[in-house]
């Protein structure tokens, strides 16, 4: 890595895109920033958009599995006493459900959508640690194809999404099914806490000159935000599976009671993760909410300071509301009265961006597309679970409806309702940007109307299954207990739902051939992404363009300022000041390398093998020691040698 | 009381009330006050928010469909609009703020000096339950069905050896979660006879689902009766095929897990059977008792709770019924 | 080179998926018919030797049974003699002697047959599906399963090493005839 002092030519220059020396330097742009071919470049790839597309489908097919486990559920509850699955079964088919909805889909979903979008959002031309983030894809990648072998090897884990121990313990979960819990998270987690530090440098070092703070766009401070809250809560969760695979594999006893451990140890550590874990699925949601208001609104989101301070705060709060999950473990009155404060303090700054973004509705000239039926969706959707939120911040009432299917419906409003509608509608509209075609309006909004009728009916019903007392995470439940109707209800509602999403996903795939093509920007959008082609080209920008205000494509008009003065014989973008997005100096960016799939494969090896037998650790030692001095090897100026290879 | 349940092997049709919106305890009575409080509180919240989106899409906007900030005169009471809103919104959660921890101290304050003590042990699928006195002589052990005094606070010990559970009885109180290394307590009060449902409400395996109890509440008198006879030894089997079952079930595998009050039967995996016939279910209240379901689940228990620790049993078919005549005898 | 790469992951599949560590089978198994016909107690057979059944049980390598069985060898108060493998009263579990032999079926009969000075026969008092479990577990005392599948700490204090971390110790040949 080598940073160069900043040239002096480095200015805005109106005259740069018309002139002739333009178009040969766009040909040595494509040479330098070419995506790696073949089979071998398909490992070796670095590019960010690249990458977040490979997130976002791989996210989209944990998203399918997850949904049709969910399914299966409901199959399985339809009727009182159904043998469909048994109990064995049953468990692990919601532990895997719970497990891929909340490690494998939303939050790499969220993240790598970031991945894809940010660098576009903020004008550079690749995030901060390209090979970092190609590792992390293929970290993700290997946890879950690692989940669902072990899965169809009936070895799926059984003890729920938060393995509460003792039963997630080595006395009552015998086998591995929990160790492949644990090693999964420990996969993703790794994953996510890497794509975290990738997005807060880009965010903070590479915008386009003039973005300050007070203008980088709503879904990139939401980005941040998320950011942020993964760098500290990630390794909670971290610590609590590696001490829980610990407990399991080497008979320490973290969570042994009767030796000095705790099993509520387990509870905190999870929870000051777990809790946090709903935001970092959540705000990002809010960024694409907001993202998607501007265009079909036609006018810039209402209340950015506002809107920005509630993202931060809510960051903050968000970490101190984790015992509202264990109310019913018995704390004392004060204790609890704390969390009980907490709980409902956080509706201030969620509640303050619901108004914004209904003045924003109220302040625009509406087009009644489908990303923007999705976030009326949304806003219907997430305001019913944010409210029974604060009903389960009250103590006394949440020991009522604690571990009832009152929670299931609250939690499902609002991580489908405030993460999966923003995010249909969100990858609606970006959806042309990252293909270069339309989707079909006619049946996006036919899969709108059943992914919206379909939710509300599978999960109403469940908030009364809960007040009547059926707890949740049972596989079956007695005939008499009068929950059957309701229950039946619920199961067809899934199955509209599961409709649903599946016409969003066949106009998708048919979309992709006979989609309309979209043009640089079909959407009259403000953000910087639309202002290149669709799909973006490898270096994203052949001039960096420069900001003047929080929708910067909107101020443009004719003729916009451009950065000139990146050398286009190497990978190089344009590091700018933290506060005010000055420009400072430019860094070479590395090109295609095979080394961070073969770390990843190496760390595979340590933590899959490390299950079974120590030895794990000195075995995958070799191919990861291996794999990180030669990530790392220095090798000069990449950009020239890259450049000689090539002529 | 026990009309309809004698509904068949595999269902009981019958279980006892447990709604947390129509309370019989003063606790749950409480928190059903509260509930209601929110849930108009929240329905107005929601039907407002909902009638200024609607008011938002359907109005028709002033200004031309030209991208940009909006107008100067709307920002300004856009700006008043959402500053009210978020003043009405911390006002409205402080009130329920005040409303969530008064009813939590309200529900707290339960107690009484001197009142029955129940220990409850919760086991992979099913409550262990022993009423403790200082007289070891008046302690009563039974499984799965508490019977409590109506109109009188009891107090509840909860306590697990195997993993967490939680005891919930959702018309008299919420939940209390069941933690090995911390035992807990919880004071219910049903303010009037009746059958009530209880749940394991924290997951803990397998048989999670069918880990049920039956809180049983009395007149004072009728359940001073019921202590009585819960602390008499059963009589000897009346008949030839009793005692044949009680022979049975001394050298069976029964024996191993079970205790048997007045017999050499004294384990202490299972439920205590002394009284096995007084109660109203099996399996943790997953089946009626009758002589019929008895019979299935001891010859194959995995067939009704796939994955309990109680082991199939092949006895032969004469054991078998001289087995179920002598449990249906322990009253 | 592909072909032979798929062919592979398909057999070693069906290989994991054959592997029974995982397996729950909460119906007590047809012992009856897994049983072998014979349980030789001495090395003695008129002619040549017939060659050796193997016969481990129902639920050897089965991570779920075996844990049942550590269960029950605690609740069944096998603990009372054999301690936690290292014996007292009655010898240990967790060496290489086995004086009726190590074999699951062995195990097996042993507990349900008894044996001279102080083994109490359990036929008829355990049901035979939770002796094969305890069977299973007992051979995990001296590592004849592999680590994977053998029991971790249990949630107490721990007065032993647990046993995934006993050595593996290689049986000697039945010494029926030399009891003690």
């Amino acid at each position: 890595m080598n940073a160069e002092p900043i040239d002096r030519e480095l200015v805005p220059d109106e005259e740069a895109v018309a002139d002739a020396a333009a178009a040969e330097d766009r040909r040595l742009l494509e040479r330098t920033w070419k995506y790696a071919s073949g089979l071998r470049g398909w490992f070796a790839e670095v590019d960010h958009s690249k990458i977040g597309v490979r997130y976002i489908v791989t996210a989209l097919i944990f998203f399918a599995l997850g949904g049709i486990e969910a399914l299966m559920m409901r199959v399985q509850l339809a009727r009182p006493e159904n043998r469909f699955l048994g109990p064995d079964l049953y468990n692990q088919v919601f532990t895997t459900h719970g497990s891929t909805m909340m490690f494998l889909f939303a939050v790499p979903m969220m993240l790598g959508l970031a991945v894809y979008l940010v660098p576009l959002m903020v004008g550079t031309r690749n995030l901060a640690f390209p090979r970092l983030n190609a590792f992390s894809y293929y970290i993700y990648l290997i946890g879950g194809l690692f989940l669902y072998t072990a899965f169809f090897l009936n070895t799926g884990p059984d003890a729920g999404w938060f393995a509460y121990v003792p039963l997630s313990g080595p006395q009552f979960s015998p086998g591995k099914r929990v160790d492949v819990w644990a090693q999964m998270i420990t996969f993703t987690e790794i994953s996510s806490l890497a794509v975290a530090l990738n997005l807060i440098t880009t965010i903070f070092k590479q915008r386009a000159p003039g973005m300050s703070l007070n203008r980088i766009p709503l879904y990139v401070w939401a980005m941040l935000v998320t950011s942020f809250m993964v760098v500290f809560a990630m390794p909670a969760v971290m610590l609590s599976s590696l001490m829980l695979a610990l407990d399991r594999l080497i008979d320490t006893h973290f969570f042994n009671p009767a030796a000095g451990g705790d099993a509520l140890l387990w509870q905190h550590l999870f929870w000051f993760f777990g809790h946090p874990e709903v935001y970092i699925i959540f705000i990002p949601a809010t960024g694409i909410v907001s993202s998607i208001l501007a265009p079909f609104t036609r006018r810039e989101v209402f209340g950015y300071m506002p809107l920005v301070l509630s993202l931060v705060a809510t960051g903050f709060i968000g970490f101190g509301l984790w015992v509202h999950h264990m109310f019913a473990t018995g704390l004392p009155q004060l204790g609890a009265s704390f969390f009980t404060a907490a709980s409902i303090m956080i509706a201030i700054p969620t509640g303050t961006q619901i108004f914004c973004w209904i003045a924003t509705l109220w302040g625009g000239h509406l087009r009644f597309k489908t990303p923007l039926l999705y976030v009326l969706g949304f806003l219907f959707t997430f305001v019913i679970g944010g409210l029974t939120g604060v009903m389960l911040a009250a103590v006394p009432l949440n020991l009522q409806v604690h571990d009832t299917f009152f929670v299931v419906a609250h939690f499902h409003y609002v991580l489908i309702g405030g993460a999966v509608f923003p995010l249909l509608g969100g990858l609606f509209y970006w959806y042309p940007k990252i293909t270069g075609r339309m989707l079909s309006e006619t049946w996006g909004k036919i899969s709108f109307g059943l992914v919206f009728v379909g939710f509300q009916v599978t999960f109403f019903p469940q908030h009364i299954l809960g007040l009547e007392g059926m707890p949740r995470r049972v596989y079956t439940y007695l005939p008499g207990t009068g929950w059957g109707s309701l229950n039946l209800l619920s199961t067809v509602g899934a199955f509209i739902l599961g409709l649903g999403v599946l016409v969003y996903v066949l106009n998708g795939l048919v979309s992709l051939r006979r989609g309309e093509p979209a043009g640089n920007d079909p959407w009259g959008s403000d953000t910087l992404e639309w202002s290149v082609s669709s799909p973006p080209p490898p270096y994203n920008f052949q001039f960096l363009p420069t900001v003047s205000g929080r929708s910067p494509r909107w101020l443009w008009h004719d003729q916009h300022p451009v950065i000139t003065g990146l050398r286009s014989d190497r990978r190089e973008f344009l590091i700018t000041n933290l506060m005010d997005a000055e420009p400072d100096h430019r860094q070479v960016s590395p090109g295609p390398t095979l080394w961070p799939f073969i770390l990843s494969l190496g760390v595979g090896v340590t933590f899959i093998v490390g299950i079974f037998t120590p030895w794990g650790l000195p075995i995958g030692a070799v191919p990861v020691t291996i794999a990180l001095i030669a990530w790392f090897w220095p090798r000069g100026d990449q950009g020239h040698k890259l450049l000689k290879e090539k002529s | 009381m026990n009309a309809g349940m004698n509904a068949g092997m595999n269902g009981i049709h019958w279980i006892g009330r447990h709604s947390a919106l129509h309370a019989h305890g003063i606790e749950a009575a409480r928190i059903g006050h509260l509930w209601w409080l929110m849930f108009w509180v929240c329905s107005t919240v929601f039907v407002l928010v909902m009638a200024a989106t609607g008011f938002a899409i359907t109005r028709r906007p002033d200004s031309t469909g030209l991208p940009g900030p909006v107008a100067p005169r709307s920002r300004l009471w856009m700006t008043r609009v959402v500053a009210g809103a978020v003043g009405l919104t911390i006002v409205t959660l402080f009130v329920l703020l005040f409303a969530s921890v008064a009813t939590g101290r309200a529900v707290a304050s339960l107690g009484a000096p001197s009142a029955v003590v129940i220990k409850v042990t919760g086991h992979q699928w099913w409550w262990e339950v022993e009423y403790q006195d200082p007289q070891p002589s008046h302690i009563v052990r039974t499984a799965n069905e508490i019977h409590i005094p109506a109109g009188r606070p009891v107090l509840i010990r909860l306590a697990s050896n195997d993993v967490i559970h939680s005891f919930w009885v959702p018309s008299l109180h919420g939940k209390r979660d069941l933690i090995p290394g911390h035992d807990s307590q919880l004071w219910i009060e049903a303010d009037r006879p009746g059958t009530y449902r209880g749940f394991c409400a924290e997951f803990c395996g397998h048989q999670h689902a069918h880990m049920g109890l039956l809180i049983i509440a009395d007149r004072p008198d009728r359940y001073a009766a019921w202590y009585a006879a819960q602390l008499q030894t059963p009589p000897p089997p009346a008949s030839p095929l009793e005692q044949r079952g009680r022979q049975v079930v001394e050298a069976a595998p029964c024996a191993l897990c079970h205790t048997i009050g007045g017999t050499t039967a004294s384990g202490s995996l299972g439920p205590d059977l002394t009284h096995l016939a007084s109660r109203r279910t099996l399996a943790a209240a997953t089946l009626p008792n009758t002589a019929a379901n008895l019979g299935a689940w001891i010859v194959d228990p995995q067939a009704a709770k796939p994955g309990n620790q109680m082991p199939a049993n092949s006895l032969a078919p004469g054991d078998l019924q001289a087995v179920v005549a002598y449990l249906e005898s322990l009253r | 080179m592909r072909r032979h790469l798929l062919s592979v992951s398909i057999l070693l599949a069906l290989a994991l998926a054959g592997c029974p560590r995982e397996t729950r089978s909460f119906h007590a198994p047809a012992s009856e018919s897994a049983r072998p016909e014979t349980v030789r107690q001495v090395s003695l057979q008129p002619g040549a030797a017939l060659p050796k059944q193997a016969a481990s049980g129902p639920y050897e390598g089965n991570a779920w049974a075996i844990s049942q069985g550590e269960r029950l060898y605690e609740q069944y108060n096998c603990v009372g003699c054999h301690f936690h493998g290292g014996g007292g009263i009655g010898p240990p579990l967790m060496d290489e002697q086995w004086i009726y032999g190590g074999s699951g079926q062995n195990i097996h009969d042993t507990i349900v047959q008894g044996r001279p000075n102080g083994m109490p026969s359990y036929g008829g008092h355990i049901p035979d599906g939770q002796v094969w479990m305890i069977t299973a577990y007992v051979r995990t005392l001296s590592g004849q399963v592999p680590k994977p599948e053998r029991p971790t700490r249990n949630d107490e204090l721990f007065p032993h090493p647990s046993e995934q971390a006993m050595p593996r110790k290689t049986p000697k040949p039945a010494q029926a005839d030399h009891p003690g």
